[in-house]
């Protein structure tokens, strides 16, 4: 049956695709934690494992934004800025697209870390982590911003969850500075190629914080308008 | 006037045609809203729908029928040849009925009212002569249609943004909620009851000073708002329901102010589209009652509203019923607390057009609404190129039922004299 005027004036609304593409990317990251266990270990038939996981959900994500992307039409009218939102939904992706690299980089290489900032690097890893996951947080918040007109006690939550991920991501930087000198310290002991990527597998974690904080900026652009 | 009976017959016929169509197709874009919100169910929509349609039909249908019947056609040229506007408005609902027929098979969105005018302004132009047009009447109604949307966008947004200042954005939603709901209760009640008090009764033999207007109708609103309180404390209030979506209970609240608003808005639609019906079918029997006489003060009878109002149950009882399911199926993201809004400010927009004599075009009143509402930040995605196929409807409505009107003008006329 064809669809009468009032049923086609209403668009799908892009708020849970969103929500549920930063699930699927939160999801992805977390395998890191298993994988870097496995890889600190040596343990490259696991890590393997972990880094076809981490691709795979990689590509599921990836589906998502496609598909939101194809039902975002210029016509669509929304509370918020299309352009805003798909520059949300890119910094999402970013977030996942950088796991599969860190993963891909370590297993690629059979990388091993010194003993000495090996569970530093698993913590760091783990704080960067919990950068997306309040990132995640702040998403979720986005129905109940809808719901209330973006306004009132809603957005000053929205923008207390940001502040948190902000001082997340100011810790992963802390704790990224202290590895890195650890490193330092060590370096002339080491192969040089393989150092030199170690520094960059370390910043490539580094910027898995500064993503996800850069999904939370993004959505603090969403707000305000 | 040989025909006389003929003549009567056929016009029940036709308008009980449009009639049956307008329940069947038009009531859908009304009550949809409420369904896919959630707030009732399909029955509850079937059966809300056909008591209040027909009571505003009924009720509050008269004006815009006059307006139909005589406002848009100057009768005085045709006084010696009353059987040119037998045919012309025999003509005029034909070729409605058949273009919203053909319309909604395909899925075309096309006003009711705008077919029936531009039908009814074809005949007249081309069959009987320019001069026969009431031009600055016709011109007003025009304005209506896009007046009327902007009016409903306004009181939307301003409605949910008070929504937004007293209820969802304060630190306790839920308690605001039970205390503010049971006002835009009153209001809604207050307002349709209004409206029709100074214009619906007379025909039914109420004739209402302004006073005993304004104190009945915030009778029938205290009444409506007591009801409405008794169902909002009677909600079963479910804490856990809260913990993925914090309003879940807020919007239980609402969903009984959109039981009111669903009946307001029922009313208001059959108070303004019965007219496109019946309007015609009132101008035949009074020319015939009074023996070829045109232009003769002859009231509306009242058994043909009872036609018209009974026509749209039984399109909505046969076929209507399937078209709300679709409609609420597409709409689940209008949540209580803006479909009344978007109900209230279309009903009262509606009702206060039907109280003016001007035929509007409902759905077009709701979609002003529900851009207000977008407006003020309070809906997920609204698809603006139905704004577009809107105004390519009306370029294209006018002049397919003024065309097909001429036609069978031209036809009837041929057959009877």
């Amino acid at each position: 049956m064809a669809r009468t005027t009032i049923s086609s004036l209403f668009g799908s609304s892009p708020v849970r695709p969103l929500q549920q593409h930063m699930e699927s990317v939160q999801e992805c990251v977390v395998v890191l934690v298993p994988f870097f266990e496995a890889a600190l270990k040596g343990d490259w038939a696991e890590a393997k494992k972990q880094q076809k996981l981490i691709s795979k959900l990689e590509r599921q994500a990836d589906k998502l934004k496609r598909n939101l992307r194809l039902h975002l039409p210029k016509s669509l009218f929304m509370p918020v800025s299309r352009r805003d939102l798909l520059e949300v939904l890119r910094m999402q992706d970013n977030v996942a697209n950088k796991a599969k690299d860190v993963a891909g980089l370590i297993t690629g290489r059979k990388m091993s870390f010194p003993e000495a900032v090996s569970t530093k690097m698993l913590d760091f890893v783990k704080r960067c982590i919990d950068a997306s996951k309040q990132a995640q947080k702040a998403i979720n918040e986005l129905d109940e911003l809808v719901e209330t007109g973006f306004g009132g006690s809603e957005i000053k939550l929205v923008q207390e969850m940001i502040t948190t991920l902000d001082e997340i991501e100011s810790d992963t930087d802390r704790m990224q500075i202290k590895i890195r000198a650890e490193l330092f310290k060590l370096e002339k002991d080491l192969p040089p190629v393989d150092v030199m990527f170690m520094y960059k597998v370390l910043d490539w974690i580094g910027d898995l914080g500064d993503l996800s904080q850069r999904v939370g900026s993004r959505l603090e652009l969403l707000l305000a308008r | 006037m040989e025909f006389e009976f003929y003549y009567i017959a056929m016009a029940c016929i036709f308008g009980l045609f449009m009639a049956w169509g307008i329940g069947a197709n038009d009531v859908a874009n009304a009550m949809g809203t409420s369904v896919g919100s959630g707030a009732i169910t399909i029955k509850q929509a079937v059966i809300i729908a056909a008591i209040f349609e027909f009571a505003g039909a009924f009720l509050a249908g008269g004006q815009v029928t006059k307006t139909i019947r005589k406002g848009i056609i100057d009768a005085e040229l045709l006084s010696g040849t009353p059987d040119l506007l037998i045919f012309g408005m025999l003509a005029a609902l034909l070729a409605a009925g058949i273009w919203l027929f053909v319309a909604s098979r395909h899925g075309w969105p096309v006003s009711t009212t705008h077919s029936i005018v531009g039908a009814i302004v074809g005949f007249a132009a081309v069959g009987i002569g320019v001069d026969a047009v009431k031009w600055g009447k016709v011109g007003s109604i025009v304005m209506s249609w896009v007046v009327s949307p902007a009016i409903a966008g306004i009181i939307s947004y301003w409605l949910f943004r008070s929504v937004q200042k007293f209820i969802l954005n304060t630190d306790d939603p839920l308690a605001n909620a039970k205390k503010y709901v049971p006002v835009y209760i009153f209001m809604a009640g207050f307002i349709i009851a209004l409206v029709t008090m100074f214009k619906g009764l007379k025909h039914v033999g109420l004739d209402l000073t302004t006073l005993q207007s304004y104190s009945m109708a915030v009778l029938v609103g205290l009444i409506i708002m007591v009801l409405g309180i008794i169902a909002i404390r009677r909600i079963k209030i479910d804490p856990s329901a809260d913990r993925d979506f914090h309003f879940a209970n807020v919007e239980k609240v609402f969903a009984v102010l959109m039981v009111v608003t669903a009946c307001g808005m029922a009313f208001a639609h059959g108070s303004n589209d019965v007219a496109n019906a019946i309007g015609p079918v009132a101008a035949i029997i009074s020319i015939v009652d009074s023996g070829g006489q045109i232009g003769q003060k002859s009231i509306l009878p009242v058994w043909v509203l009872l036609l018209g109002g009974g026509g749209i149950v039984a399109g909505l009882l046969m076929y209507g019923r399937r078209v709300i399911a679709t409609v609420g199926k597409h709409i689940t993201d209008l949540t209580p607390s803006r479909g009344f809004a978007c109900e209230l400010s279309a009903a009262t927009t509606v009702v206060i057009a039907s109280g003016t004599g001007l035929p509007i075009s409902t759905t077009h009143t709701l979609v002003g609404a529900v851009l207000g509402v977008g407006l003020a930040r309070g809906i997920g995605a609204l698809n603006m190129n139905v704004v577009r196929t809107i105004f390519l409807s009306w370029i294209v409505t006018l002049p397919a039922g003024a065309i097909m009107s001429i036609v069978f003008f031209f036809t009837l006329k041929g057959i009877f004299s």
